[in-house]
């Protein structure tokens, strides 16, 4: 990598609004899209001729198109509730970071060309004509944006920055000026099935492997199954799930758990991954045309249940938007959906996610465990989120912050929470979700851990915690690679079913021999 | 009838008709843009009472802003329930007889008016002193606290300092209502405060005071929580699934 140096930021004794340097991270730009990468998606290939006409055009169809895009642009006040609140701020001190700075950049050339205060008085209002300068600031700035949510919260009328971002981001895939990492992704997910790329007998080869490695720790014989038809449930799982750590030991977890509650279950070559990257670019039609892949799959392989293994933004996009992108839920009426609706069972939640459906298993006494073969860990919990702050799980709201933990309780023996303004509906982001987790904003990654570093560190000092768990993707890769820079071990980020994996006693486990494995498989 | 009279008559009727007129072009418009997603932010309500409750929360206590920053917080809140406060106590020169409730409030609604300008004075220190919030500001952020102590300040100089002639005030609006002009006091300050309200009414529209309408269609707090047990579709969308 070619990336400038930064330095890592100091952690700071008492978490404090750092004051304002101005163009901090000016300098970072996320590498472009390539033409092949664009067309694909249906987007340009290359900046567009008259692209300032286009994108203003495209605002106005967005505009009339998101009732939250329309009313974010005109309801903030400038208050300033949100201004410290973003993890990028706080790392970068860079003002665009903060969350109104950085939806003002959009919101400025909004005002010249919809409003008619910034038509005829722009200087009042600050108004702005979309310059070159104005489309390379947009694209750098939001690319520093994790579409976490945070800054919502604290805003008295809900503004999204996500939303904002997804809209600029939107704007610029329309006038061919679209990002690297995540449309390239795009591509191989609806080519071959995942955001890997990896084909179905490679995937085939890796779960069989898997398969063997539990079947020879635990003594049973434990599948990991792909293409199963009929089988009763799809697991839909994001793709580092099979190849990245700690995901891999997530992966397992969920089979053990299969295995122990006796259901029959099955992975879908076709549809072999969760993440849906087309939330972080704002294209609804690509979004659905990734979460159709899953409808299909349900359908040829005549599953009953879905069920979504540990991925934050793929929650997101499976509990509030696969209902109504593809049906998958209650109350679609066209024919495809007919079918699924009729074959899916309404008995659980449709979807359902992996912490549900373990923490399910918990309650009706359905799984064994032996928890102090998490003797050696003191566990916290890494709040994700698009999971804290955008979907739910179990029947009350706040479900998605307590479930996970129950399920963390029922198999560990010592857990504790970091900062109560740190986790739950107030979590930071990891510092790579929402489509910049590549290594050309490695800066950026670093910087906006430091929130999440920081009270993770103080919970190390002061609980000896030494794991931290965490149900998404993104999060699990982005920590296990930025951990070092703070000095913290990277193998403290865990998958939540890696913990579950490792208390939880099969049927039938140990019988033959006298003793079961017991060191953790690190 | 006086030339000031006169003008002041047509400035209320154009400032109204700008309000009424550019808030409902507004309010339409935010109603009738669907909201193709479900983006409560969550932990949400899963009911549409819960929903109504957070929302009432939202718009009375500014439950949020509570949870962003308190000094905003208290300043904010303050001048509002203060300006709710004067807004009302501002009726019985729009009736006749006066409702009891207003005559109720009248004592309140006149200190209201203290606590209302302290609390702009608060949210203007706000954005002078503290760096992000400078940074953030524009010159209409400023100008509007502006109007707004303008408009505080004139009315209290009106009720404590300098009487008008009140009774003629309320003859001219009770006037303005029923189309039959009666003479405005020609006094500094109530030309001053009449002048800028209707300023406010004309700019509403066509500002960052749509926040108060906004508020209410922000789908990241009116929505409900419940995407897997209800499918939610907009029209546009709906169109791609043929």
């Amino acid at each position: 990598m070619a990336a400038a140096k930064f330095d890592t930021p100091n952690m700071r004794e008492y978490p404090s609004i750092p004051a304002l340097q101005p163009d901090a991270t000016a300098h970072l730009k996320s590498y472009l899209a390539a033409p092949d990468h664009n067309t694909f998606l249906g987007f340009p290939g290359e900046l567009v001729e008259n692209w300032q006409e286009k994108a203003i055009e495209k605002m106005g169809d967005l505009l009339g198109k998101y009732r939250g895009f329309r009313v974010y642009m005109d309801a903030c006040v400038k208050c300033g509730s949100c201004t410290d609140k973003c993890h990028y701020f706080q790392g970068t001190s860079d003002p665009k970071n903060m969350p109104v700075a950085r939806q003002d950049l959009l919101r400025s050339v909004y005002r010249r060309h919809f409003t008619f205060a910034g038509k005829y008085i722009p200087w009042l209002v600050g108004a702005r004509d979309l310059t070159r300068e104005v489309l390379d600031e947009w694209y750098s700035y939001f690319h520093q944006c994790s579409q976490c949510r945070r800054c919502s919260v604290f805003c008295p009328y809900g503004i999204d920055t996500a939303e904002v971002s997804m809209a600029a981001r939107e704007i610029m895939d329309s006038i061919g000026y679209g990002q690297k990492y995540c449309n390239e992704i795009l591509g191989k997910v609806q080519k071959i099935g995942n955001n890997l790329g990896l084909p179905g007998p490679a995937l085939e080869a890796t779960l069989e492997e898997f398969a063997e490695e539990i079947s020879d720790e635990t003594g049973c014989d434990v599948k990991i199954p792909l293409d199963v038809e009929g089988a009763d449930v799809l697991l839909i799982t994001p793709s580092a799930d099979f190849f990245a750590e700690p995901h891999i030991d997530g992966l397992m977890g969920y089979a053990k758990v299969f295995h122990a509650a006796g259901i029959s279950w099955t992975l879908s070559t076709y549809a072999s991954e969760a993440a849906n990257f087309s939330m972080f670019i704002g294209s609804y039609s690509n979004m659905k045309k990734v979460a159709e892949r899953i409808r299909k799959a349900a359908i040829d392989l005549k599953v009953k249940r879905i069920i979504v293994g540990e991925c934050g933004h793929a929650w997101r996009v499976a509990y509030s938007f696969w209902n109504t992108l593809t049906g998958v839920g209650s109350g679609a009426d066209d024919p495809y959906a007919l079918q699924l609706q009729k074959q899916l069972d309404h008995s659980y939640p449709i979807p359902q996610h992996i912490c549900e459906f373990t923490w399910d298993l918990i309650q009706q006494d359905k799984l064994t465990f032996d928890k102090s073969q998490n003797d050696h860990r003191t566990v916290t919990f890494h709040d994700s989120c698009n999971v804290a702050r955008a979907t739910r799980m179990g029947t009350e709201p706040g479900g998605q912050f307590d479930i996970p933990r129950n399920v963390i309780k029922a198999v560990c023996n010592n857990y504790v929470d970091m900062d109560p303004d740190t986790i739950r509906e107030v979590t930071y982001c990891c510092g790579g979700g929402g489509g910049l987790l590549t290594d050309d904003l490695m800066e950026l990654r670093v910087k906006g851990a430091l929130p999440r570093m920081e009270a993770l560190k103080r919970v190390i000092d002061e609980d000896k915690v030494n794991a931290m768990a965490a149900i998404c993707a993104i999060c699990k890769a982005q920590f296990s690679k930025i951990m070092p820079y703070y000095g913290i071990p990277m193998d403290t980020i865990v998958s939540l079913h890696q913990l579950v994996k490792d208390a939880i006693i099969l049927p039938g486990q140990g019988e033959e021999e006298a003793e079961p494995a017991a060191e953790a498989s690190e | 009838m006086s030339f000031l009279t006169v003008l002041y008559a047509l400035l209320f009727y154009t400032a109204t008709a700008l309000f009424i007129v550019g808030l409902a072009y507004k309010i339409r418009q935010y109603a009738t843009t669907p909201a193709p997603l479900k983006i409560p932010t969550t932990p949400a309500p899963t009911t549409t009472s819960g929903v109504v409750l957070r929302m009432a929360r939202e718009v009375v206590l500014f439950e949020s802003l509570f949870k962003g920053t308190k000094w905003t917080w208290l300043f904010g809140w303050m001048f509002h329930v203060s300006l709710a406060l004067v807004i009302l106590r501002h009726f019985r020169y729009f009736q006749e007889p006066v409702w009891g409730i207003i005559t109720f409030i009248q004592p309140f609604g006149m200190y209201a008016g203290f606590f209302m300008v302290l609390g702009l004075l608060g949210l203007w220190a706000r954005r002078i002193f503290v760096e992000r919030i400078r940074y953030i500001s524009g010159p209409s952020d400023h100008l509007m606290l502006a109007l707004l102590v303008g408009i505080g300040a004139s009315g209290l100089m009106m009720k404590f300092v300098k009487h008008t002639d009140i009774v003629s005030v309320k003859a001219f609006f009770l006037g303005l209502m029923r189309f039959d002009l009666q003479p405005l006091p020609a006094d500094a300050p109530l030309l001053v405060h009449l002048g800028l309200v209707a300023a406010l009414l004309i700019i509403f529209p066509f500002s960052k005071l749509l926040h108060a309408p906004g508020v209410f269609f922000s789908p990241s707090r009116n929505q409900v929580d419940n995407p897997r047990e209800r499918r939610h579709l907009a029209p546009w969308a709906a169109e791609l699934d043929k």
